[in-house]
C-alpha cells in the first residue's frame, strides 16, 4: 500500500486528512520523523493558525529541510491551507515572515473590495478552474467548476504570476487563489478532508499522480 | 451578489444521546449521535456542532470519543462545545478530530482563555459561544447551558469576544431554543451589525421560512437547526432548495 505522510508538528486536527486517506486504501503515517517522511510516497504538509507561527515550528525540526528533500526527489508533495501559504517566498500577517519560497509570490491578508467583509472567510465556495492545460491535468481534472469546497482562512495567496494557478474562487466579490500546481508541487487553499465527497474525489487524484 | 450561507446541524449531547429540550430544559432523547450525524452527513449538511449540554454542570465532558468515531465517517467541519476549560481540553478535541471549539462558561469566567486559546490554535479554531436570554429591551448571555445569569449583556460580550481572538460567534437564543417560533432576528441583526467576524445563529428554526427570514433581515453567516431534522419535518435537500430559491450562494 502507498504511504502518506501528514506532517504532525503540533498544528490543528490532522485526524480528518489521516482517517481520509485509510478510507482511500493508503497507508497514512502522523509524524515529523525524517526517515518515515524520506520512506513515504507522498507528503502532506497541513496547517492551520498564524503563518509565522507554523514556519517557526517547521524550521525548529528542519522539517523545511525534508520538504526540499523530498520535493527534490520528484514524489508528489501536497500543502493544504496555510500548508499552501507556506510554499510561497513570504507572508504579510503580523509583519514579513518568510516562507518556503517554492512558489512565485506571497501572501496578502484577503483584500475587500467596497464594503468591508467579514473574515475568517468560513465557508463553502465553488471552484472556478483556470482553462488552462496544466489545471485540465491537474488533480483538479474531474472536478466541475461548480462544485463547492470548504474554506476556512483571513489570508490568501497571491501569485506572482498565473502560470501555476489552477483554480480561483470568489468570496464577497473578490477573486482569490485556490489552488496552485508546480510539477510535483500541489497547493490547497480550502481543505480537501472537509469538503465532503469533492474533497475526496481530489485526494484520490493526488495520490493517483 | 449572492450571499454565502452555510445550513449547520446542532446535535445537543447528553450522556451519549442526542437530546432536545425547550429553552435548553426538559432534554429528550431523540438518537444516536454518531447515527444522527453521519444521516445529516450524507444528506449534505454543511457542517456539525456537537455540543454537551450538561458538561459544564459535572465539568466533564463526554464528546470526544463521539468526534474520534465521528471523524473517520463525516467529512464535514465538526465543532465540539460544552465543559471546554483547558488548553489541554482543546489539543484533545483536536487530536479527536475537532476542527472548531465553541467556548461559552469558561470564556466568562476567565476571558483571557479565549485570547490564549486562540494565539496557541489559531482564532479559525475558537468560536466564542452565546446563550443569550432577552431582558426587557436587552439580551443577558447566560452560562451552564442557560442556568446561570451572569448580569452580562450579551451584544458587549459579542463584541469582547471578537477582540479577545475569537474567529467566529455561535448565538444561541434560550428563549427560543426548541420552540420552533423562529430566530430572535433582533437579537442577531445587534450582533451582526456589532462585530465582523462569521455568525452561526441557533435557536428557533421551525421551518425553512424561519431560516430566509433570518438571513434576509441579518448578515448571518451560517444557520444552526436541531429540532426540525431531529423529527424529521424538513430534509437537509428542501432546506437547501428553499435557500437556493431565495438566491443564497449555497453548497449544493
Amino acid at each position: 500500500m502507498k504511504k502518506v505522510c501528514v506532517l504532525d508538528y503540533g498544528i490543528g486536527n490532522l485526524k480528518s486528512l489521516y482517517n481520509a486517506f485509510k478510507i482511500l486504501d493508503t497507508t497514512p503515517v502522523l509524524t515529523s520523523d525524517h526517515k518515515k517522511i524520506k520512506d513515504s510516497d507522498f507528503l502532506i504538509l497541513p496547517g492551520v493558525g498564524a503563518f509565522a507561527n507554523a514556519m517557526e515550528k517547521l524550521k525548529k525540526i528542519h522539517l523545511d529541510e525534508a520538504i526540499y528533500h523530498f520535493i527534490d526527489q520528484g514524489k508528489p508533495f501536497m500543502g493544504i491551507c496555510l500548508g499552501m501559504q507556506m510554499l510561497f517566498e513570504y507572508s504579510e500577517e503580523f509583519g514579513v515572515t518568510d516562507g518556503l519560497g517554492l512558489i512565485k509570490g506571497n501572501v496578502i491578508k484577503i483584500p475587500s473590495k467596497n464594503k468591508k467583509i467579514r473574515l475568517p472567510n468560513i465557508g463553502w465556495n465553488k471552484i472556478i478552474k483556470s482553462n488552462t492545460e496544466l489545471s485540465n491535468n491537474s488533480i483538479l481534472r474531474n472536478i466541475r467548476s461548480e462544485d463547492y469546497v470548504y474554506f476556512i482562512h483571513s489570508y490568501c495567496c497571491k501569485p506572482q504570476t498565473n502560470e501555476n494557478v489552477i483554480a480561483n474562487t470568489v468570496y464577497e466579490g473578490v477573486k482569490l487563489c485556490a489552488s496552485v500546481q508546480k510539477n510535483n508541487i500541489v497547493g490547497l487553499q480550502f481543505h480537501p478532508e472537509k469538503s465532503g465527497k469533492v474533497g475526496f474525489e481530489i485526494l484520490k487524484n493526488f495520490i493517483k499522480n | 451578489m449572492k450571499k454565502n450561507l452555510r445550513l449547520i446541524s446542532r446535535i445537543d449531547v447528553k450522556n451519549n444521546f442526542v437530546i432536545k429540550g425547550i429553552q435548553l430544559e426538559g432534554l429528550r432523547k431523540v438518537g444516536d449521535p454518531l447515527l444522527t450525524a453521519k444521516k445529516y452527513y450524507e444528506e449534505g449538511i454543511d457542517e456539525i456542532l456537537f455540543i454537551d449540554a450538561v458538561a459544564s454542570l459535572y465539568e466533564r465532558n463526554n464528546l470526544f470519543k463521539i468526534i474520534e468515531n465521528a471523524s473517520k465517517h463525516i467529512f464535514v467541519p465538526l465543532t465540539i462545545g460544552g465543559g471546554i476549560r483547558t488548553l489541554d481540553d482543546i489539543e484533545h478535541s483536536l487530536d479527536s478530530g475537532a476542527d472548531k471549539i465553541a467556548i461559552n462558561t469558561q470564556a466568562i469566567k476567565n476571558p483571557d482563555f479565549i485570547t490564549e486559546a486562540s494565539r496557541v490554535y489559531g482564532s479559525q479554531a475558537i468560536i466564542g459561544s452565546i446563550e443569550a436570554k432577552k431582558r426587557g429591551n436587552s439580551w443577558e448571555a447566560y452560562i451552564d447551558s442557560g442556568r446561570e445569569e451572569t448580569g452580562i449583556d450579551a451584544i458587549n460580550w459579542a463584541k469582547k469576544l471578537e477582540f479577545l481572538g475569537a474567529g467566529e460567534l455561535l448565538i444561541t437564543s434560550i428563549d427560543r431554543d426548541g420552540t420552533k417560533k423562529g430566530y430572535d432576528i433582533e437579537l442577531i441583526q445587534l450582533i451582526s451589525n456589532s462585530v465582523s467576524i462569521p455568525v452561526i445563529s441557533s435557536g428557533g428554526a421551525g421551518c425553512p421560512e424561519d431560516i430566509i427570514s433570518l438571513s434576509s433581515e441579518t448578515d448571518t453567516s451560517g444557520v444552526a437547526v436541531g429540532s426540525i431534522l431531529h423529527y424529521d419535518d424538513y430534509s437537509i435537500r428542501q432546506i437547501k432548495a428553499k435557500m437556493i430559491n431565495n438566491n443564497f450562494n449555497v453548497r449544493k
